[in-house]
């Protein structure tokens, strides 16, 4: 049954998957003004992104067995909101640092990537258990929910990929859609808090 | 039945007519050397065969084949006697072999991201390595902010990085130029060769524009690539650029350069902007280069 706060999760499930690709595929154009455009570049990313997600599906498993909440999956989300806004803000002078003291353009980009996306790449990570925790009844439909959330999320993903590269990067500032997605994040996170406090009110009326 | 055959011998006949010598996929494209006859040529990707790279007469390697590559030769009317010669994008690496010819003391640095061009470049194409004439495997934009770096200064910088499907887009930025722009020698040009059509077109001049403001463009004929001249102080007098035409004319006919032509086909882009004045700059922060190039 899909009530309402079932669908915000899955809808926020969505726009996270959609906001990690978008970053990623940012994260190319971030890198070559000091690293270039050869392979490895590419290489340190997808790296740095799959070693974050994995450990961010650890984190979030583990935060979701004392007692979970809608709010406090709401705080993922604005945690993440606030770790993404660095990579806009501060990229430049990093990476310049990162240049000046390595020479070799893999293991630079390989320490530039860690430094500006492994943490918010964490954070983002913790969503996806989080959310088969917050869906899952019973045991019998526990697979079902995954799948369920794999598929918007990865939904998202795909669309993030492909709007990010084929539209936003024409009409918009790399560091612009950078905060979109630090904007549209946090909003969603204090959306899931609001709803939260809503429907707790009115259990306590009821 | 019969009609498909036929179809079928046909392209056989035509494609041995261009015989591929030497076939390589490399780590960022296709790289084929074709020969027609007498030339050789280097292409990127099969599909695109059209567009070549670099090409070469076998009898006369001396003979430059492209009229973009002859343009090139116009940074010559903007200054003397190179010592420090800087080619991003090497190609077959003619332009490297030309510059050594005339200028036997000149230090030349070439700057490939493929390592499998300079292969070829070696192998087909006669590219000559010297302990003036140097090669590097390197994306451009990193050679120059380390050139930056280290001081270093050029006094001919040759941008030649684009293959005309496929635009590196961090090299057409507003920051690289500026990058160039601060490992230019007092006294010295930047020459790019770069898109004549498309969108494009309005946003490399405004970009090039805002970092070096006017340039020269160079064009004779239509259709045809342009060379930008920029990162110069004054505009060379007519009296001293026709001083340097006699002077270059006879060294550059061997290489089929009409120098003479060239100068004629150069134009300032002062009082005489052919792009809208509100055309946005490409920067680090907005360059879908590829995208605009329609």
């Amino acid at each position: 049954m899909l009530n309402k706060t079932n669908a915000l999760i899955y809808f926020l499930a969505f726009s996270s998957g959609f906001s990690i690709m978008g970053i990623e595929l940012l994260g190319g154009r971030i890198l070559a003004p000091f690293f270039g455009s050869s392979v490895h570049i590419w290489g340190s990313i997808i790296t740095v992104f799959m070693l974050s997600l994995s450990f961010g599906y650890l984190l979030g498993g583990k935060l979701s067995i004392k007692r979970p909440s809608l709010t406090k999956y709401g705080s993922i989300f604005l945690l993440a909101s606030i770790m993404v806004v660095p990579i806009a803000l501060f990229a430049e002078p990093i990476m310049e640092f990162i240049f000046t003291h390595i020479e070799d353009s893999r293991y630079g980009s390989l320490l530039a990537s860690t430094a500006l996306f492994f943490v918010p790449t964490i954070i983002l990570g913790m969503i996806s258990p989080y959310s088969v925790r917050l869906l899952v009844t019973d045991s019998e439909h526990s697979g079902q929910v995954a799948g369920g959330l794999y598929f918007v999320s990865t939904l998202g993903s795909a669309l993030g990929t492909i709007i990010t590269s084929f539209y936003m990067v024409l009409a918009f500032d790399v560091n612009t859609i950078i905060l979109g997605f630090a904007t549209t994040l946090g909003l969603l996170g204090l959306l899931a808090i609001a709803v939260n406090q809503l429907t707790n009110k009115e259990t306590k009326h009821v | 039945m019969f009609k498909y055959l036929i179809a079928a011998l046909l392209l056989t006949a035509f494609s041995a007519y261009a015989d591929v010598i030497h076939q390589e996929r490399s780590l960022y494209r296709n790289i084929l050397v074709e020969e027609t006859g007498d030339l050789r040529c280097l292409k990127f990707d099969e599909k695109t065969r059209k567009s070549s790279q670099s090409c070469m007469y076998k009898s006369k390697p001396q003979k430059l084949v492209f009229n973009y590559t002859k343009l090139t030769f116009a940074s010559l009317l903007m200054i003397d006697n190179p010592q420090n010669v800087l080619i991003i994008g090497l190609g077959g690496g003619t332009l490297s072999n030309v510059i050594h010819q005339l200028y036997p003391t000149a230090s030349i640095e070439n700057v490939e991201i493929d390592p499998a061009v300079i292969k070829v470049a070696r192998d087909f194409f006669d590219f000559k390595e010297t302990d003036k004439v140097t090669s590097k495997v390197q994306d451009g934009r990193i050679f120059v902010k380390r050139a930056a770096l280290k001081k270093q200064q050029y006094d001919w910088i040759i941008l030649d990085a684009f293959n005309g499907d496929y635009i590196p887009e961090h090299l057409l930025t507003k920051e690289f130029f500026e990058e160039v722009k601060s490992v230019l020698a007092p006294n010295g040009i930047v020459a790019a060769n770069t898109f004549s059509s498309s969108k494009l077109y309005e946003h490399e001049s405004a970009t090039y524009h805002a970092v070096f403001g006017d340039f020269i463009n160079v064009i004779t004929e239509k259709n045809s690539n342009r060379i930008i001249l920029a990162g110069f102080d004054n505009m060379p007098t007519e009296q001293s650029i026709a001083a340097r035409v006699k002077k270059l004319a006879p060294l550059l006919s061997p290489y089929d350069v009409d120098i003479k032509a060239i100068s004629k086909g150069m134009q300032s882009t002062k009082n005489n902007q052919d792009w809208p004045s509100d055309t946005k700059i490409l920067t680090d922060q907005y360059s879908p280069a590829n995208l605009l190039n329609f």
